[in-house]
């Protein structure tokens, strides 16, 4: 969150797509950061992947603005945008050894052989593929040509970075390994990335801000922690991490706190949504952060229906009074004593830990 | 050596257009065992005893020491020789450069057309009457050469066009095109415009990301397509024999004017020669096809 303050890269402005009569992207608005590592995450064909495209210039916007560092870009054709795109399948020219690749952008900008070649070399190294310069694209590994991408992109030195998510190509280790380097690489070359992914691990691990989409719409703006902590809605809690979604009567709110009936009659106060109201709602809470308590006087009871070893924890599921499932993660510690199938358990949350969700 | 008989398309060209998923190929499932048909080796020794012992006969006979075409008189090169020397040996050299002129010209415009065809039919998005235009552009493969032929004399007529070696071209052009287009086509469908829209991403023109992205990767299509091109032009005798007017002949022209005098043995030479270079160039033109599909 260091970087909310500083100016504004990549302003999107009521962006709206339409492909006939689907709407890809419905009045998009999103400011991003000077400096910012910034994810774009959603279920495939949610509109993530158009948005980059439209800021890269290969798709055009049917309503809105898209300013870069205040200049409306949205009518220049792609080599006229100061951004530079790395490929989903990295889009490596075969013909063309890795050096000549990297070259190319800075060719086209006019720069001279020389100056073009040494840049090259230079952006190379960054991403450690010195000793592979005069190979052919398809002489690399998956992850080698991914770098490839990632130094033919940051040669020209682009004002946004535009990644379409360049790891999914990779097996799960080398990804892991990659998004460490991602991120060391934006912070060295201080370039605003715009990062694509579907994977919500990628986009917690690796971004500043994240902005969760589905459906065309940006459903919800913030910090990895925001967004996990504190979810708006059903769609960002049900997309990141794990949560129970608890069925409750609202009587009232009051601030930005609201006051819910349990299943099983409890009266509950917890914080809520903007935009949350009264009435039928569902309150979020994350399985970690349920406990087993003493049936008497617990929040919630329920009936073990199943439980899940996982090491170092246990899921444990449980049906509550109204039908509904709900499932507690527990740690595997001495202390903890692991109900059996069929034992009625209290559960229990702190205040903190459930959050009232805009439907 | 009638148009009947030319090259067919290179059998090669849809596989191609798989370049990049390649791997699949590999994969495809157990089919029936063709062999175990019955009466799959007598059928199969009988089409190709009767397509290609008539060639063998020709090519063996064009080593005669004989005059005549039917008895063997020992090993010999004197029907070679007499091609390139004998009294008829002008006529021969004449109509062979008249066919490697125009058939050198006519394959290289009829593959520049077919690459401009190609670029505006697979990278142009769609247009209206895309599929008129796919169709108009092959129709001439499905069009017997007969109507064509005659077609072409007629209109060069109509408008009082001097038959000769400018017709000829012209009509060459024109039906080299969709040979020149097939291997062309299927090279560029196995292009993925995403290295296109890379080039623009690091500021090339449209223009650039053509000449220096798309071209080099179709070198072996376009490569193809013209040696095919090529070799239909070489080898074409209906259409030719209608626009040529008189006393400009190519290679096929000529032979088919001297076996109206009655068969040499120097014919069966001269046919062998022409068989030869038909060969090398089908076959270049298959590997030129196939080269750079292991790149991906």
């Amino acid at each position: 969150m260091a970087q909310s303050q500083g100016a504004v890269a990549v302003d999107i402005d009521d962006v709206t797509k339409l492909y006939g009569n689907f709407t890809a992207l419905s009045a998009v608005s999103l400011a991003i950061h000077d400096n910012e590592f910034f994810t774009l995450l959603g279920p495939s064909g949610c509109g993530k992947t158009t948005l980059l495209r439209c800021i890269a210039g290969f798709e055009d916007i049917s309503q809105g603005a898209i300013r870069l560092y205040g200049d409306n870009i949205a009518d220049l054709p792609p080599n006229h945008r100061p951004v530079n795109t790395v490929f989903q399948q990295y889009a490596l020219f075969p013909h063309m050894d890795v050096t000549r690749n990297v070259m190319f952008g800075l060719l086209r900008l006019g720069r001279s052989e020389a100056e073009a070649r040494a840049r090259a070399g230079e952006v190379l190294e960054l991403v450690r593929l010195s000793e592979f310069a005069n190979r052919m694209p398809a002489q690399l590994s998956g992850g080698q040509q991914q770098r490839v991408a990632l130094a033919r992109a940051l040669a020209p030195n682009p004002k946004v970075l535009l990644l379409d998510e360049p790891l999914s190509a990779l097996d799960l280790k080398l990804r892991q390994a990659v998004r460490l380097e991602l991120q060391q690489l934006q912070h060295e070359t201080g370039i605003t990335f715009i990062f694509v992914t579907h994977d919500q691990e990628e986009a917690l691990t690796m971004s500043d801000r994240i902005a969760v989409i589905s459906d065309g719409k940006v459903q919800q703006v913030g910090s990895a922690r925001d967004i996990y902590e504190e979810p708006d809605n059903k769609f960002v809690a049900d997309f990141i991490g794990e949560t129970n979604l608890i069925d409750v009567s609202v009587a009232e709110i009051a601030g930005d706190k609201a006051l819910c009936t349990l299943p099983g009659g409890t009266r509950f106060t917890c914080p809520a949504a903007r935009g949350a109201h009264s009435g039928q709602g569902h309150l979020s809470v994350r399985p970690e952060r349920v406990s087993l308590a003493d049936p008497a006087g617990a929040l919630l009871t329920g009936t073990v229906t199943r439980l899940i070893y996982l090491g170092t924890d246990m899921h444990v599921d449980m049906r509550l009074s109204d039908g509904e499932s709900i499932t507690a993660r527990v740690q595997n510690s001495s202390q903890t004593t692991i109900p059996a199938m069929g034992d009625t358990v209290g559960l229990d949350f702190e205040e903190g830990a459930a959050r009232l969700l805009v439907d | 050596m009638t148009g009947t008989r030319a090259p067919r398309p290179n059998p090669e060209a849809p596989g191609q257009a798989r370049g990049a998923t390649g791997m699949t190929r590999r994969k495809r499932t157990r089919k029936p065992d063709l062999r175990r048909f019955p009466g799959f080796l007598p059928l199969t020794l009988l089409c190709v005893f009767l397509l290609y012992a008539p060639l063998l006969i020709v090519a063996i006979y064009s080593f005669n020491d004989s005059p005549s075409i039917t008895l063997w008189g020992g090993v010999s090169l004197r029907w070679y020789e007499d091609v390139f020397w004998g009294p008829e040996s002008d006529k021969f050299k004449q109509a062979a450069i008249n066919s490697l002129v125009i058939a050198v010209a006519a394959a290289t415009t009829a593959t520049v057309l077919a690459t401009m065809a190609a670029t505006a039919m697979l990278r142009a998005g769609s247009f209206r009457g895309k599929g008129a235009s796919f169709a108009l552009i092959n129709l001439p493969l499905m069009v017997p050469e007969i109507v064509t032929a005659v077609a072409t004399l007629i209109f060069f007529s109509a408008i009082g066009f001097s038959t000769g070696i400018l017709t000829i071209l012209i009509a060459h052009i024109v039906f080299c095109i969709p040979f020149a287009y097939l291997p062309i086509a299927a090279r560029m469908e196995g292009i993925e415009d995403v290295y296109e829209q890379a080039a623009q991403d690091l500021y090339a023109t449209r223009w650039e990301a053509f000449r220096l992205i798309l071209l080099p990767l179709m070198t072996p299509g376009i490569l193809s397509g013209f040696l095919l091109a090529f070799i239909i032009s070489l080898d074409d005798f209906i259409i030719t024999n209608f626009v040529k007017g008189a006393g400009v002949e190519t290679l096929p022209t000529a032979i088919f004017g001297a076996v109206k005098q009655g068969i040499k043995p120097n014919i069966m030479a001269i046919s062998t020669l022409l068989l030869a270079v038909s060969i090398l160039f089908v076959t270049l033109s298959y590997f030129a096809g196939r080269m750079g599909q292991n790149r991906k």
